[in-house]
């Protein structure tokens, strides 16, 4: 090639030209790190405390930000509705907050398109329906905890007196308040204090799950189970779907709704006619008994069960639901719809949740949102609804802006943002401002909205004082009771799940992946159906089902679950979307077809039968039952009393090896299976906190999820046991003499270490762990993802394929808390280090800390009587050890 | 001495020093190579790139690609290595023991065993590397100096694993080639070209067999042996320390040592057969390895039969005798659960086929003793497998069982490492000489003189 | 002839005749006589006046050598520069220390032995005088030679002659 003098200058000046750009500052003024935020140091997270609402109520939560970035979500203690716990949900938001396949632009029909022109559109619109005093205006929302949008409706309602605003919540409380309706004459709120009974009944109540207290109930539950013969409290359950209450009960009796109720309707009316009912009744008088009744049930039962617990004394306060809202939501999002239908709707605001994707079936909501001129969706993700309404707006995130939220029993805390919209979004008050035509920002709206209160210290303590609603006093009316319906053949029960609920959740590969508690399934749902039942259709799990209920058809695939009731399948909403992004697009199989705005959690099958195809589920514990090896182990009550041991100690006496001399701290942790209800926020708390990844379906199916804790979910003796499995950091570690580099290894304090830079990856030491707790990169499972990797622990190492990796009783929290200890030149203080499961744990199950003192509570947990060691007889000496369930069945009953 | 029997002395008698040489050193110089050779390299050459494309592969994608998991932590890549170690004591055994016990029948098989020893262990050896999760830290497991001042682990297994098995290879390597050189030798200057005298004399390292040079040899030779007796047990005791030390039902077992080293040599003799019958045929050597040679291996194969039946007999015997309820379970998956088959496949390969070799027709029927060698080594790679696979994927937690299941990836490697076995196998025919020059001279010698 | 004869070299047909003739030469006073056959014939080195076999002794002590080094690697590097709790076993689990000094022993041993049979044989010796002779090609097939290292040739051949063997050769420096 021959190379002209001018071409020669031209080249020079460009490479000159293309290196200067290379080194020059990006454009806005950049801040040197001298001039850094006031308490911001790299490496010292700080906690924000605000308030996350999944389930129509707020959960406390305290955010850890590292120099900016929210990376993790721990319970508020002193918030009701957290009382120091957090949900999996919770848990899993920040991640929500990361996912890069949430909306990240205004689209109007679906394409990109500026906020300027939304807001002409919007006003135009608004000037035109102003004119008619708000007629043709419909804004829809969820349940609304938050205080200060309430008041915006309000003056909304207000200002256009002819607009409607409607609500539709899948997960609403429709049948409880239509119940107290029934019973008091007014919507009402049951807040169970259940530590107060020493004798409780669920109808169908998923008080563990899906109700909006389920943090705090989960709490009282546990205390209430201390074993000892005056306190301890006794669990009846009557379940229509497993259900985590039904796994904890005492005695669990499975069986359809309609057959609850026809139960309750006997058990009111004659319960000395049979044996069961009876002896429950007996006991509820006795022990200050509670009856808690579930969505699932009608509203007459509900109302029934406010006159049994008004009869009992029962431990229950009512008070006014924290959403103040007049109807149903199914009978308000049916009146939308029919408005819609009709043509009547000109400008429709949907402010939050995705009824385009889950609302009743029978509303054909889709087509009437067609109808709608203009109608606009703010949500965080471009999903199933936004398609179809003329213009979606990103949404915040709850980390991103200022709102407030009210707990189960109305206690308010302020929602304070963490960071700067990372999309530019709008947030739920910003949007109903802007239909106010006062634009304001959502932090002048919050601030108005409470003038009164010290504002700092409720942000610092994350409630607001004082705010928890008052109990009512209402009088009962007479009821008419309906005689029972016969039930169906076949019945299918609809019930929100676990992980993503009502379909919110599905692009969140944390919550895909974390097993669901009764099945173990993850990334999908199936038709859980009982082992008769499945005989009877000729089916096993994997099977896929044809379920056809009148004008739906819907195919799933069956698992078999021990206890479920006869003649019935329970699916699990939230699955089969079509636009909730990579993750959560086309995992499980979409049950809203089958919903009705009659019938929200159950419906008729006319027929279910097998197709012949299959479909793999992807569980993580394939084997259900214990083989009688004892590994979860359970004691009654009748049995400990007088026990210096529950369980008999198996570890060997004699060591070939003098035990290792520990003279520092001896890091220990005690798990309590007496209160651990299964629910998994450790397993999820533990994955965010540790930065693990996630593998993906055909990665679980393959048996490579890398959970550090699992809980393992045992069926034995008709009891479902539920055991939280983290390292045990043995004493004398099998996984550590086989590695041939060493990378496991103990320090000082009885930690069992893994040196990931060390590891080469043979694996030897997972073979020789008997508690199979150890977790294997086998391919490149962390990803580098903008902008996920924002999410990730700045302190935990992320670990590359091939790498061996595990539960390290959370090194870096004890690191924490040493320097922090170092500087005041003391130890370190019971209490001082919390790992990331304990710290979710709602029910406090889990205890860690020193066993060098002697004082310490881990120290306490291990002198229980309760206590034994996982696989003690193998001589590991682990240092996590259990403490048994103890089950208080009622001697009157044989069912245990 | 124990001498010579008359079905392998009587065809001796019939070669002189020259023409035992002539006819073994011009396999390699002067014989072309036939279709039968050619094919054989050719497809051993395709299978040996799809080896090595896998292992490519492998590096780059990591090892999930094969079916294991958490339970089944490890998969075909362990098996494989045991079974190919496994095969790799045949060779050892057959000159270091068989010399020691003055088996003079062993000389007309040692050195190509001892070849498919070193090319066996060699495969052996590369797959607790293809195995890694990070196979280019595969150094950490040796001690060299390092500024982290970091060492093995010696308690572990596979330290031990590498130490044997490095030894092993080496001391292999040394006894081979220090037969070799009197060969080496004899191509040297029997060599037609001036490449080919140049090739084998720099390898021959000037031996000229001088009387002090051959006393020296030979004393090395068996010292060597009598090292080499040791480590050969040694060396698979040693690779089922790799079980015997976990406590995993399955693994944790002291009948693994003897046990382990009947197996190799069970599956070793095996292979021998599988190599010596082609070879005899196609080179026509019935002279040197005669049907006597071949009804002793079919004997050992009997005995070893015995021996590892013995094996599979007292592991049950000990898991219901212990009462220990893991190891009963263990015991109860391995004969009827998930991997049942595999487990009465092996018993079938291993224990009731070889019964056939009572029958003395059976031990001299070329064609049998050669499918029977094949179905051997398939019982003994599925015994391999089994204990890896099967011991793990219902230990102790029920919660945690699994199953494993191999992809097309845990395929192609061992497909993939058999032919790249076979191809180092027929360039070996092609180069070096099958059976012992100088040894084979002195038989013919002692026979002339017996 | 040139002065710097290597030696002279005889040729026989069989190991019985190279043993006799070398027995022979040793008898009439020849001191450096070497021997070459095509497989080791027994009590040819005896013959030729080869009296200590070191291979076993190095063997010996190489593998003693292995086997003090194994096992001090291991208690060196476990117990005194890097000592980690592993599985809770002390620092010094001798009987785990045993497979590594036993495979070190032979593998000492082994690789020791092969080079000091080497050394000692003076080899790798690529060129040596006795590959002068055409004939020596034999020596690695059928036939059986012996080399007088002598001052005088002459007498030598004379020597060599009255063994009867096939030919008789100088062997040039």
């Amino acid at each position: 090639m021959k190379l002209s003098r001018r071409d020669f200058l031209k080249l020079s000046a460009a490479s000159a030209a293309l290196a200067s750009a290379g080194c020059s500052a990006p454009r806005e003024p950049i801040v040197p790190y001298a001039m850094q935020p006031e308490m911001t140091l790299p490496g010292v997270p700080r906690f924000y405390a605000s308030a996350a609402s999944f389930v129509g109520a707020a959960e406390g939560v305290l955010v850890e930000s590292n120099t900016g970035r929210p990376t993790k979500v721990e319970g508020n203690a002193a918030h009701p509705g957290s009382l120091g716990a957090t949900s999996v949900h919770g848990q899993a938001s920040v991640l929500q907050l990361w996912d890069p396949e949430r909306s990240q632009a205004p689209r109007r029909m679906r394409q990109p398109a500026a906020r300027e022109q939304f807001e002409s559109e919007l006003n135009e619109a608004l000037v035109r329906l102003e004119a008619r005093r708000g007629a043709g205006l419909r804004v829809l929302t969820p349940t609304v905890v938050s205080p200060t949008l309430q008041s915006q409706l309000v003056e909304l309602a207000a200002r256009l007196p002819e607009a409607r605003v409607h609500r539709w919540d899948p997960l609403n409380r429709d049948a409880t308040h239509e119940g107290a309706r029934l019973a008091f004459g007014r919507a009402l709120e049951p807040i169970y204090r259940l530590e107060d009974s020493r004798a409780v009944l669920s109808l169908d109540c998923r008080f563990m799950e899906d109700e909006p207290g389920r943090l705090n109930y989960i709490r009282q539950y546990a205390r209430s189970r201390s074993p000892k013969p005056q306190s301890m409290g006794r669990l009846y359950v009557l379940e229509s779907a497993p259900s985590l209450a039904g796994a904890m009960a005492d005695h669990c009796y499975a069986m359809p709704l309609a057959e609850i109720e026809r139960w309750l309707l006997a058990f009111a009316n004659a319960p000395a006619a049979d044996r069961t009912m009876r002896a429950i009744a007996d006991d509820l008088k006795k022990n200050r008994g509670l009856i808690l009744a579930g969505e699932g049930l009608s509203p007459w039962a509900h109302a029934l069960v406010y006159r049994l617990n008004h009869e009992l004394g029962a431990p229950v306060a009512l008070i006014d639901p924290i959403d103040p809202y007049p109807q149903p939501h199914a009978q308000s999002i049916s009146d939308l719809a029919q408005a819609m239908h009709a043509g009547e709707v000109e400008l429709l605001v949907i402010v939050e949740g995705n009824p385009g994707y889950d609302a009743p079936a029978d509303l054909d909501f889709a087509a009437g949102l067609a109808r709608v001129p203009l109608s606009v969706h703010l949500s965080l993700y471009d999903d199933e609804t936004s398609a179809r309404c003329t213009w979606h707006l990103p949404a915040t995130h709850y980390l991103e802006h200022w709102s407030d939220a009210r707990a189960f029993d109305g206690t308010a805390a302020i929602v304070q943002p963490l960071i700067a919209p990372l999309y530019g979004g709008v947030s739920p008050h910003e949007i109903v401002s802007l239909l106010l035509r006062r634009p304001q920002s959502g932090y002048e709206s919050v601030r108005g909205r409470w003038k009164a209160i010290d504002w700092e210290a409720a942000l610092r303590k994350g409630v607001v004082e004082n705010t928890a609603f008052p109990p009512v006093k209402a009088a009962l009316r007479t009821v008419a009771l309906p005689t029972p319906k016969e039930p169906a053949a076949w019945s299918v029960r609809l019930v929100p799940d676990s992980s993503v609920l009502d379909g919110r959740f599905a692009n969140n590969a944390w919550l895909q992946e974390l097993p669901r508690p009764d099945t173990k399934i993850t990334w999908g749902n199936a038709a859980l159906i009982s082992a008769d039942s499945a005989r009877q259709l000729e089916v096993e799990s994997g099977d896929v089902l044809e379920i056809n209920t009148h004008g739906a058809t819907i195919h799933v695939p069956a698992c078999v679950v021990p206890g479920h009731p006869e003649k019935s399948v329970t699916i699990a909403l939230g699955y089969g979307r079509a636009r909730a992004g990579r993750v959560g697009n086309g995992a499980g199989c979409d049950a809203y077809p089958l919903r009705l705005s009659d019938s929200l959690w159950s419906a008729d099958a006319t027929s279910i039968h097998k197709t012949g195809s299959r479909q793999a589920l992807a569980t993580t514990q394939n084997h259900a039952r214990m083989e009688g090896r004892g590994h979860a182990k359970h004691i009654a009550l009748a049995d400990l009393i007088g026990q210096a041991r529950a369980f008999e100690d198996e570890t060997p006496e004699h060591s070939l090896y003098p035990a290792w001399p520990y003279d520092s701290y001896r890091w220990a942790m005690s798990i309590n299976l007496n209160t651990c209800v299964g629910c998994n926020a450790c397993t999820i708390a533990c994955q965010a906190e540790n930065n693990i990844p996630t593998v993906g379906k055909d990665e679980v199916i393959a048996g490579r999820e890398m959970h550090w804790i699992r809980v393992d979910r045992y069926f034995e003796d008709r009891r479902t046991l539920f055991m939280p499995v983290p390292c045990m950091h043995c004493e004398n570690a099998p996984c550590e003499y086989v590695c041939p580099v060493g990378a496991p290894v103990h320090d000082s304090e009885g930690l069992n270490l893994q040196v990931y830079n060390r590891c080469v990856g043979t694996r030897f030491c997972s073979q020789n762990c008997p508690y199979k707790v150890r977790r294997f990169n086998f391919l490149q499972y962390s990803k580098d993802d903008e902008p996920l990797k924002a999410q990730k622990n700045p302190e935990v190492t992320v670990r590359m394929r091939g790498v061996m990796e595990k539960c390290t009783y959370c090194l870096q929290r004890i690191t924490r808390a040493r320097i922090e200890a170092d500087k005041e030149n003391r130890r370190m203080r019971d209490g001082e280090v919390v790992t990331a499961c304990q710290a979710a744990c709602p029910a406090g199950a889990i205890v860690f800390g020193d066993l060098a003192d002697e004082q310490s509570q881990v120290a306490l947990a291990k002198r229980s009587p309760l206590k034994y060691d996982l696989l003690a007889e193998l001589n590991t000496r682990p240092r996590t050890s259990y403490e048994g369930r103890v089950v208080n069945p009622n001697p009157e009953l044989d069912n245990g | 001495m124990a001498e010579l029997r008359g079905d392998i002395a009587a065809p001796l008698r019939r070669w002189s020093y020259a023409s035992v040489s002539d006819k073994i050193a011009d396999l390699v110089l002067t014989r072309p190579a036939h279709w039968p050779w050619l094919a054989g390299f050719a497809v051993t050459f395709a299978g040996s790139a799809l080896f090595f494309g896998a292992i490519a592969y492998l590096f780059v994608k990591g090892v999930g690609i094969f079916g294991i998991n958490i339970p089944v932590a490890w998969g075909f890549a362990i098996a494989n290595f045991v079974w190919w170690i496994g095969i790799g004591h045949a060779g050892t055994f057959i000159s270091a023991i068989l010399l020691l016990l003055r088996q003079k029948w062993r000389t007309s098989i040692n050195r190509f065993a001892e070849a498919m020893t070193l090319f066996a262990a060699g495969i052996a050896g590369l797959f607790p590397i293809l195995h890694l999760g990070r196979p280019w830290f595969f150094y950490w497991l040796a001690p060299y100096p390092n500024v982290m001042e970091l060492w093995p682990q010696w308690r572990s297994a596979l330290v031990w694993d590498i130490f044997a098995i490095s030894t092993y290879l080496i001391v292999s390597l040394l006894f081979w080639y220090a037969g070799l050189i009197p060969d080496l030798a004899t191509l040297r200057d029997r060599a037609t070209s001036r490449a080919k005298r140049v090739a084998y004399g720099l390898f021959a390292l000037g031996w000229r067999g001088e009387a002090r040079h051959w006393a020296r040899h030979e004393s090395l030779y068996l010292l060597l042996a009598g090292l080499a007796t040791p480590l050969v047990v040694s060396v698979h005791s040693v690779v089922s320390l790799d079980f015997a030390i976990c406590i995993v039902p399955g693994y944790h077992s002291t009948v693994f040592p003897p046990y382990f080293v009947a197996g190799a040599l069970f599956s070793g003799f095996a292979m021998v057969l599988t190599l010596a019958i082609p070879m005899r045929h196609f080179f026509r050597l019935e002279d040197f390895i005669t049907l006597r040679h071949l009804e002793n291996s079919a004997k050992v194969l009997l005995a070893c039969g015995w021996l590892v039946a013995y094996g599979y007999f007292i592991e049950t015997f000990t898991a219901y005798y212990s009462g220990d309820p893991y190891e009963i379970a263990m015991v109860q998956d391995r004969l009827a659960g998930f991997y049942a088959p595999f487990y009465w496949f092996l018993l079938l390969c291993n224990v009731l086929a070889p019964q056939v070799f009572w029958w003395r027709r059976a031990r001299r029927s070329v064609w049998l003793l050669f499918a029977m060698s094949i179905v051997v080594n398939l019982g003994m790679w599925t015994e391999r497998a089994v204990i890896v696979i099967q011991s793990m994927h219902h230990d102790f937690m029920p919660s945690a069982w699994g199953n494993f299941i191999p992809t097309a990836w845990d395929w192609t490697l061992l497909l993939g490492s058999i032919a790249f076995f076979a191809f180092l196998f027929l360039l070996f025919l092609r180069f070096l000489p099958a059976i012992s020059i100088s040894e084979m001279r002195e038989l013919v010698h002692e026979e002339k003189h017996a | 002839m040139s002065a710097a004869l290597y030696g002279v070299m005889a040729e026989f047909k069989h190991a019985e005749a190279l043993l006799g003739a070398a027995r022979a030469a040793r008898a009439a006073g020849y001191e450096r006589v070497e021997a070459y056959s095509p497989f080791p014939v027994e009590g040819l080195a005896q013959a030729v006046g080869f009296r200590r076999n070191w291979v076993p002794a190095i063997v010996f002590v190489a593998g003693l050598l292995g086997a003090i080094g194994g096992y001090f690697m291991q208690w060196y590097s476990a117990v005194v520069s890097y000592p980690i709790n592993s599985g809770g076993k002390p620092a010094h689990s001798w009987p785990e220390f045993i497979p590594v000094t036993f495979e070190l022993t032979v593998l000492a041993g082994a690789v020791v032995g092969f080079l000091g049979m080497l050394l000692l044989n003076g080899l790798p010796k690529l060129y040596h005088p006795v590959f002068n002779v055409p004939e020596f090609d034999l020596a690695s097939r059928n036939r059986f030679f012996l080399c007088l290292r002598a001052a005088e040739p002459r007498r030598a051949r004379q020597f060599l002659g009255a063994l009867e063997p096939l030919g008789i050769w100088d062997v040039p420096q």
